[in-house]
């Protein structure tokens, strides 16, 4: 069992609808999922990423592929007999039963002797914290507390993986920073394997231990949150998680995985490839906000490209500078961090150039 | 110095004054078009029958005793009359197998409607509607032009040789129940819809993400959830049910009789208005008594959740 995968995405899709309707909701995904994993599937709404978690649930069915749980085949089982349970982004708490008589149903339906239910009921209402509220009806709680007994409730038939449809997105602010650690502590003390679907890219990158990227029913990426925001491999992946420059180029030369790109914008820089990169000529190069610092006209050699500031923006931590480049029409965004009392070194309107960091820029298929 | 509570009280008995002059044509109406003759026939039960009808201004209890009692023409002794309780029985029975019936296919068609996408639920709910169009009269005929001995089934089922002679459909209990599921069943479809429109089905996704069957996910989270219009249909069609006319009349023939029919006869050819008051009045009670108990029943499950 060890060895295996928790849930194995052979190349999974799914079709709605007929003929010139039909619509590839999952096209061709394979992912897997190790045990004990969290694991978030994240993309922009309409990508498919709760789709894929209604067929690992099992409410849809794939029009072709296999998902394997621990090695068996479940595409085909009923959701009522998989040992999987999912918290939903509604909760969809019972409405006409307790909180305890709603974590303890899918025991009750399992069968389990009543001693056994009414212990582990107690037990996960002490895991979340709810043993006051335990005879409260499921509307006179708060959204949180109604929040912690989807959680309960999902939890408490022990289930191989559980599975999280944006579960967080209902809360304010303050409640979601609080339940994102509650999460991550749950899942470390049941040991589960949580697979959790979000649109909220920090969100991801903050709990995950993986994460896949989707988009149009495609899984674009999958990788640890470095990789994912460091060397995306995709250029929608890269605009998604978090801000992104982008330069079109043509690769010049390269150099042991060094390629010399000549941007029409700001002319010749030296980026990342990609391993298995195949050289094709137009590329695009990305370049993080944060790993590029604006250099006086006096600081020449280090600078590579030039252009002139256009906009300031204060944000406390750190400042953002949006540079209109050589072209006069690409513009180029930066971000530095801000330091105790230190007077503005810069005004809108000048001539500035900026420092890419080494290893900094990556190049991407355009 | 003003008393401001004193002024507080006065506005408001004031506003009470204001609002029960409001109310009063209302409750004029009330009270001279249902509780009016309602007292009326409290009083006709409790006087004598008059020789074509009518009633002499007499006080006698007569009326109340040929409700369960006949009293023998030669020695004036007193027993039960099966007639009438026979035809009580019949009436309590055929109207909960009604009930029963419309629920059992109503249900399914609630749930059908109520899961199909919104646009299409509109024009499914005016097809459940539309036997409200017709007369219950002509409806009625209709059912009785399809059962009858020459009718429809027996005819196609005699030109294909599978019976020598009709079934004698008409004019039975089963005709009555037939007739009666036809007519009620919209009024236990429509308050079945409407609270199965209100269920998220997310929750029966829940279900059966928790381990229950289909069989389970309805008995244990949609049946439950849908109770309040289980209950409202149920009322909506015992009630008329129990004192149905026309479909027992024109289907059963005058012979398999049930209580609207038998108090229709006290004021028409029985001419014994005092005993058709007592039964009417009877026939309220049971209504009344069994609203009661199914109520406080439902009440006392749903409190037992909670």
């Amino acid at each position: 069992m060890a060895g295996l995968n928790a849930i194995e995405i052979r190349s999974v899709s799914k079709v709605f609808g007929f003929g010139e309707y039909a619509f590839s909701a999952v096209d061709d995904a394979s992912v897997s999922i190790r045990q004990n994993e969290f694991f978030t599937l994240l993309g922009p709404s309409g990508c498919g990423k709760t789709t894929l978690l209604r067929l690992i649930a099992g409410f849809e069915y794939p029009t072709s592929g296999e998902i394997m749980l621990n090695g068996d085949n479940i595409a085909a089982m009923p959701p009522f007999k998989r040992p999987i349970n999912t918290v939903f982004q509604s909760y969809a708490l019972f409405p006409h039963m307790t909180v305890a008589e709603n974590i303890g149903f899918g025991l009750t339906m399992l069968g389990r002797p009543k001693q056994e239910i009414r212990d582990r009921v107690a037990a996960m209402l002490k895991l979340v914290r709810m043993e006051a509220l335990a005879n409260r009806r499921t509307s006179q709680i708060s959204g949180g507390q109604q929040q912690r007994v989807a959680l309960a409730r999902a939890l408490a038939p022990q289930p191989k993986v559980l599975l999280l449809d944006e579960p967080l997105s209902a809360l304010d602010y303050k409640l979601r920073k609080d339940m994102q650690i509650e999460l991550k502590r749950l899942q470390a003390e049941t040991g589960i394997t949580f697979i959790f679907v979000t649109h909220d890219q920090e969100e991801a990158l903050t709990m995950s231990d993986r994460i896949a990227v989707m988009s149009a029913g495609k899984i674009l990426q999958v990788g640890n949150p470095r990789e994912i925001y460091d060397a995306p491999t995709d250029r929608f992946v890269a605009d998604f998680i978090g801000e992104t420059n982008f330069l079109k180029g043509r690769i010049h030369a390269v150099n042991s995985g060094i390629a010399e790109v000549e941007t029409a914008a700001a002319g010749r820089i030296s980026a990342t490839m990609p391993s298995n990169f195949s050289d094709d000529g137009e590329v695009t190069l990305v370049l993080r906000p944060e790993h590029a610092a604006l250099c006086g006209p006096a600081d020449h050699a280090r600078c590579q490209m030039t252009g002139t500031l256009e906009t300031i923006v204060y944000f406390g931590t750190d400042t953002h500078y949006h540079v209109r480049l050589a072209d006069n029409e690409t513009l180029f965004t930066l971000r530095e961090q801000n330091k105790p009392l230190q007077a503005a070194r810069y005004a809108e309107g000048d001539r500035v150039g900026i420092a890419i960091e080494p290893n900094a820029a990556r190049v991407l298929r355009s | 110095m003003t008393h401001v509570a004193d002024v507080i009280e006065a506005e408001k008995s004031r506003d009470i004054r204001t609002r029960w002059l409001l109310s009063l044509p209302a409750l004029l109406i009330i009270l001279a078009a249902a509780s009016g003759p309602l007292l009326i026939v409290v009083a006709y039960s409790f006087l004598t029958p008059g020789p074509y009808g009518d009633v002499v201004w007499v006080p006698s209890i007569e009326g109340w005793i040929n409700v369960a009692l006949q009293q023998d023409i030669f020695d004036g002794s007193l027993s039960m009359a099966d007639a009438h309780v026979s035809i009580f029985i019949r009436s309590v029975v055929l109207s909960l197998a009604t009930t029963l019936l419309t629920l059992a296919i109503g249900f399914p068609t609630a749930y059908f409607i109520a899961t199909r996408r919104e646009t299409t639920r509109e024009l499914w709910l005016l097809l459940i509607t539309i036997p409200f169009w017709t007369n219950l009269l002509i409806r009625t005929f209709a059912i009785l032009e399809i059962i009858r001995n020459e009718g429809l089934i027996n005819g196609l089922l005699m030109r294909f040789g599978l019976i020598s002679k009709p079934i004698q459909m008409l004019f039975t209990d089963g005709a009555i129940l037939t007739g009666m599921v036809y007519v009620y069943l919209p009024l236990m479809v429509l308050p079945l819809y409407a609270s199965m429109e209100k269920i998220d089905f997310r929750l029966v996704e829940a279900g059966y993400d928790l381990y229950a069957t289909p069989f389970k996910v309805l008995r244990r989270i949609i049946i439950p959830l849908v109770k309040p219009g289980i209950i409202a249909g149920s009322i909506l069609v015992f009630i008329p049910a129990l004192g149905a006319y026309v479909t027992p009349s024109i289907l059963g023939g005058g012979k398999n009789l049930m209580l609207g029919n038998l108090i229709e006869l006290q004021f028409g050819q029985g001419r014994n208005w005092p005993l058709g008051s007592a039964l009417s009045i009877t026939l309220m009670m049971i209504v009344m008594i069994a609203l009661l108990f199914y109520v406080r029943n439902a009440g006392g499950q749903e409190n037992r959740h909670g």
